[in-house]
């Protein structure tokens, strides 16, 4: 097999082919609403990597969707379809910031606690629309995406509602700065930390005027360890056993239904996270009212599917959409193109990594190429060639 | 061969590949008008894939097709359909929740004004058809509700009702009881009567001889020529299939039957829709012995295994192993006393197709620490138990072990289960349709591995809906109907007559 | 009492209406075997054509037909990936629900100077008439013309369903396209028309939100009616007529929330908000273990494989 066949049946060459038709689609669309896609296009680098402060921002933003991501992989992976991280997502935000509101303790129990309540949360809510698959049979997406529904209004509810709602705002009350997550909050705020950090102009610039925090480093530790569960544990086995085939699983004695909940759990549970870490994290370290879904749940589905549901993979393909989405307030504010520009790149590259098989189709092409006359074989991802009577 | 009119298909030097594979290497096929030409060839020879060509399913590279001495271009089933061609799959094209007739005029509905349907004349129709063959059939029936002899019988009018002259007939017999046979081939002489052709896929050598006029035989993709039937017999037309000559009895020793393994009492299990499947069945397995179950499809088989196996409850009754009740607990249960199932469907409950051959190898044992110390699983371990199997079961490709099972060919996923069901050592194996799509050679083996296993002391439950297949296996031979075991043989005092009479609910002599 | 029960069918009729349309497009679209997440996407498209077309024209009944075809237009790459690619059908209906909102508003903005949201437009008319029965208890009765057309497409859909050769055909595909694609029925054909027929019904829909209504298109008006709509057509067994009783069920709910949220309940509206949404996972927990879908629902057909 020659390197470049190789490299198309490759996942990357997929995404690879992905975004650059996402790219494509909307310059069409840019260039057809009176927009120069070209410069449309730079200007978006520029807004995401012009500055150390925008990289900064875009690493931010990236936190979030990295877990989502690596949380609908991991659903994927075993056979779920987990829209609803986006309601998981919600919850996450709502049990941290309500947890973080009404608790103070010292930090190093104020934090975990905090990203354990938003974790559970999530799982919470994960494990029920699990529970409802398993138990009566309800595909999970439907009931997700109720889900994302009561999610977001429980999470307007709390807002407005006496306890939390915080006077002449549009949010909650903000959450104790015992549980922020901050990088080095005090120390880059106080004379010592501003004296060093003047002579790297470029640090100063990310610590002080962004929310850098360690969202980033608790993410990628996540999808390594989630990488790792799936791939190299018992309990990723039968997880994926139970999605790829739910009765062969049921027959060599794996408890199926169990798996489903679990997996929805975990599922879950990393989506609420996402959501504490949001909360510990960035201002305004509290929930406000929604007037529309925010899209960290949604979003997460892109970078899971552009990454072929690798948890791996999610790291570089959140990075990718978090430069899109920020990249794309850019084009609005200098360009005046509507930023939904970027909805439509996004979607279409949704789009087209649902698509199978163009890029190994173009294999195809180059093997026809290279040996006219090849014996029989099996391909090396092990799926068969044709054969002239399939069997019973 | 010369193109004349006497012959109603006539195909020369059919070539189809796909992709690099060479399905039809140049095949030839003569059918003369009025007779009921038999192809014969091994699984996956392309029998099938020279029909779908005729029917116009596939699109053949190269060759001609000749239909009564006339040049035809079929590119479509619905050119086919228009030549006089009709095909009954060997996997009905039913749709379930059809009537009869609804089926039957799909495509070539009879309509009033603007597509609306006229149900009323399509019924009469169907109805004149049904008299004018002498076939028993409900044209109001739901195809879920009638047997699987009638569901045929539908296909069969299906292509009469679109003015069939050339009918293909594929694996007709696979799915039908021995008295259900001879009915199809009084229908088939019946239909050769009224003018029509008949062909008819087969890899089953005795009907061969009970029905078709000539043979012509494929050997992976390569026509070897065709004979009279008349002047040949089924050890040859063995050897000219396989290309080698082959054994077609099972040799074994006399059984030596230890201590009851399985033993099941008065058991009733309901499937999904709560129908009572099970009838109070009694069976007992010993050690040593291989038991095979004579019935047709439907008659309770499916629950039994389910039942031993825990997917389903029992509603009454109890199943032991070695003296342990396991009816109603769990699958792991019933496999941590002893039970290993090769199951019937492989590829939906025997294998996890995305999984590589190393993954599927250690299914159901994955969790104990052979393959691994605690949450870990470690994957150089599973490799080395895999390989291991794999020379010894001569699964092929050799270096497969981190391939995915999805590219095993079906006879090498199969002597996968088989690996892993045997590694296991199981007091109790089942074996269901342990052979179903699988080729001579490789049902050979199958079958050896099976007495090679009762040999070691296993105790062997085989269930097949091939009563050759139960007849030369097993030891003791139990015919099941309506969910009872209605009568027990030794092996070699019973012939297929009478145990086919038992299976269709009859009283034996 | 009687006005409050009067008030209650009138707004469960009017809620209902954009949720029969996308019901009606999941039926067309799954009973053919193509599942349709996308219908979400496509009533927000229908959505911004309708009331675009209004505006444009003066005509609400353009603004109606526009949204029907744009419907259809971006059902087509849901139809051609799944058809003609044989790819994932959830994937691809998820990708139209990212590409279909983010068209309807880039497409609002670049119309309407940057705004997220139409102006107001012309709305469909009410079948007695703008004023009639204004201050008497049945003003709530005189519903849009929109319920009466969802009504008749139901009608009509049924009957092309089960009466006529075009509706076997689309039922015999949904079941046994192999069976159907060798009597000669064009299998990828039939899929074609149904999930464009699918997308067309699910822009008449956004329509009925945008131009019946409401009065114009803007970012929240399609807010999981789809989603709540393919759930009706579990509960409503894959038939037109059951997915309208279930639309209606649906509606009930919301009109609920109306009712109740203007009487003098101290519920909080963000709760009440939340009730369609758990009505609906009740409905499906309590009877989609006895709705089946047709065997071939989701699942590609490879021609030759079977």
């Amino acid at each position: 097999m020659s390197k470049l066949e190789q490299f198309l049946r490759s996942r990357l060459a997929a995404a690879i082919a992905a975004v650059l038709a996402g790219l494509i689609v909307s310059g069409i669309v840019l260039a057809a609403a009176g927009f120069n896609p070209f410069e449309a296009f730079s200007v978006l680098m520029q807004g995401a990597f012009g500055r150390p402060k925008y990289i900064a921002n875009v690493i931010i933003k990236a936190t979030p969707i990295l877990l989502t991501g690596v949380a609908v992989s991991f659903a994927f992976k075993t056979g779920l379809f987990n829209i609803g991280a986006e309601g998981q997502y919600i919850l996450g935000t709502v049990f941290a910031a309500l947890v973080g509101i009404t608790c103070n303790l010292p930090m190093v129990f104020e934090i975990p606690l905090v990203i354990l309540a938003g974790t559970l949360g999530g799982a919470t809510l994960g494990a029920f629309i699990g529970w409802l698959k398993a138990k009566f049979g309800v595909h999970e997406v439907i009931t997700s995406i109720m889900c994302n529904w009561i999610a977001f209004y429980l999470c307007n509810f709390i807002v407005m509602s006496d306890a939390f709602h915080k006077p002449n705002s549009s949010s909650a009350v903000i959450t104790n700065p015992s549980c922020w997550t901050v990088l080095l909050p005090e120390w880059k705020k106080s004379k010592e930390g501003m004296a060093a950090l003047s002579n790297i102009p470029w640090l100063k610039e990310m610590l002080l005027k962004t929310d850098l925090n360690i969202g980033i480093i608790v993410a990628i530790i996540v999808a390594i360890v989630i990488s790792i569960v799936l791939n190299r544990s018992k309990l990723g086995y039968e997880l994926r056993a139970v999605g790829f085939n739910n009765d062969a699983s049921k027959f060599a004695g794996i408890p199926v239904k169990r798996n489903i909940i679990l997996s929805m759990l975990i599922s879950g549970g990393i989506c609420g996270l996402a959501g504490a870490l949001n909360i510990t994290g960035i201002s305004p370290h509290t929930v406000t009212l929604l007037a529309a879904m925010e899209n960290y749940g949604f979003n997460g589905l892109s970078v899971a599917f552009i990454a072929g549901c690798s948890p791996l993979g999610c790291i570089p393909s959140s990075i990718l959409f978090a430069s899109l989405l920020y990249g794309g307030m850019s084009v609005q504010q200098m360009l005046g193109a509507p930023s939904e520009i970027i909805s439509i790149v996004i979607g279409t590259i949704v789009f087209f990594t649902a698509l199978p098989g163009i890029t190994p189709k173009l294999a195809d092409l180059v093997a026809k190429k290279n040996k006219p006359q090849g014996p029989p074989t099996v391909s090396k991802d092990g799926t068969p060639l044709p054969t002239a009577e399939k069997e019973a | 061969m010369e193109v004349s009119p006497e012959y109603a298909v006539q195909m020369h030097g059919i070539l189809k590949t796909f992709g690099t594979f060479t399905a039809l290497d140049y095949v030839d096929l003569d059918v003369k008008k009025q007779t009921v030409h038999a192809i014969l060839g091994e699984n996956g020879a392309g029998k099938t894939t020279l029909m779908n060509v005729l029917y116009g399913l596939y699109q053949a590279e190269g060759g001609d097709i000749y239909l009564n001495g006339k040049k035809a271009t079929i590119a479509t089933p619905t050119d086919a359909i228009k030549h006089g061609i009709g095909m009954v799959h060997q996997h009905f094209m039913l749709v379930e929740n059809f009537t009869v007739t609804e089926n039957i005029i799909l495509g070539d509905e009879v309509c009033g004004t603007a597509g609306i349907l006229d149900m009323n004349k399509a019924r009469k129709d169907v109805l004149d058809l049904v008299s004018e063959y002498g076939f028993e059939v409900d044209p109001d029936a739901k195809i879920q509700d009638i047997t699987v002899g009638m569901q045929q019988r539908v296909e069969i009018l299906k292509a009469l009702y679109r003015g069939a002259e050339i009918l293909i007939l594929d694996e007709p017999t696979a799915v039908l009881t021995p008295q259900e046979i001879d009915k199809l081939i009084e229908i088939m002489h019946n239909l050769i009567e009224r003018g029509k052709t008949i062909i008819i896929i087969t890899h089953k050598l005795r009907e061969i001889m009970q029905s078709a006029d000539e043979c012509s035989i494929i050997r992976r993709g390569v026509y070897m020529g065709t004979v009279n039937v008349k002047e040949t017999s089924e050890t040859e037309l063995a050897s000219l299939m396989v290309g080698r000559s082959v054994n077609l009895t099972v040799d074994k020793t006399p059984a030596k039957p230890g201590d009851v393994v399985l033993s099941i009492k008065d058991l009733s299990v309901k499937d999904e829709r709560e129908i009572e499947q099970v009838r109070g069945l009694n069976l007992e397995v010993r050690a040593g012995e291989i038991v095979g179950i004579a019935g047709i499809d439907g008659n309770g088989q499916q629950e039994l295994v389910d039942a031993i196996t825990n997917l389903v409850p029992s509603e009454r009754g109890t199943i032991t192993i070695k003296g342990t009740e396991i009816q109603n607990t769990s699958p792991k249960t019933a496999r941590l006393a002893g039970v290993s199932t090769i199951p019937s469907d492989r590829q939906r409950w025997g294998l996890v197709l995305p999984f590589t051959v190393s993954e599927n190898m250690v299914l159901e044992r994955h969790e104990t620490d052979e393959f691994g110390k605690g949450w870990q699983l470690d994957y150089s371990k599973m490799d080395e138990f895999t390989n291991d199997l794999i020379e010894r079961y001569d699964i092929r490709p050799k270096d497969c072990a981190n391939n995915r099972m999805s590219g095993l060919s079906g006879g090498n996923q199969q002597k996968t289960i088989i690996a892993r069901m045997i590694a296991a050592n199981p007091d109790l194996l089942i074996a269901f349709q342990p052979t179903r799509g699988l080729d001579v050679g490789a049902i050979d083996f199958m079958h050896r591995e099976l007495i090679a296993a009762r040999d070691r002391g296993t105790a062997i439950l085989l269930i097949s809906f091939e009563l050759d297949e139960v007849m030369d296996v097993s030891d003791t031979i139990a015919v099941i109907y309506h969910g009872e075991i209605v009568k027990t043989f030794k092996q070699g005092t019973v012939d297929e007559n009478q145990l086919g009479l038992l299976m269709a609910g009859g009283e034996a002599k | 009492m009687i006005n409050n029960l009067i008030l209650l069918v009138g707004i469960t009729l009017m809620y209902s209406t954009p949720l029969v349309f996308g019901a009606l497009g999941g039926v067309v679209s799954e009973r053919s075997g193509v599942v349709n997440i996308g219908i979400e996407g496509m009533m927000v498209v229908g959505a911004l054509a309708g009331a675009a077309g209004s505006y444009y024209s003066g005509n609400p009944w353009v603004g109606f037909l526009a949204a029907g075809i744009c419907g259809a237009l971006i059902a087509l790459p849901h139809a051609i990936a799944s058809i003609s690619f044989a790819a994932d059908q959830t994937i691809s209906g998820v990708a139209i629900n990212m590409l279909a909102p983010g068209i309807a508003l880039f497409a609002c903005r670049a119309l309407f100077d940057g705004a997220a949201m139409t102006p107001v437009v012309p709305k469909l008319p009410k079948i007695f008439g703008e004023n009639a029965l204004v201050g008497t208890p049945f003003a709530s009765l005189n519903v849009n013309v929109s319920t009466v057309i969802a009504l008749a497409l139901t009608v009509l859909i049924w009957f092309v369903l089960y009466k006529t050769k075009w509706g076997l055909r689309v039922r015999a595909v949904g079941e046994h396209p192999a069976a159907a694609d060798t009597l000669g029925v064009n299998v990828y054909g039939v899929r074609y028309v149904c999930v464009l027929v699918s997308g067309m019904l699910a822009g008449f829909g956004g329509a009925s939100m945008s131009i019946a209504i409401m009065s114009q298109f803007t970012q929240t008006a399609i807010s999981g009616h789809g989603f709540i709509a393919m759930a009706a057509v579990i509960f409503g067994k894959w038939t037109p007529v059951g997915a309208y009783l279930a639309c209606l069920v649906f509606g009930f709910t919301q009109a609920l929330v109306v009712v109740l949220g203007g009487g003098n309940f101290a519920i909080p509206s963000s709760i009440l908000s939340m009730l369609p949404y758990i009505i609906t996972i009740i409905v499906l927990v309590l009877f989609v273990g006895r709705s089946v879908a047709p065997k071939a629902n989701g699942t590609p057909y490879i021609k030759g494989s079977r």
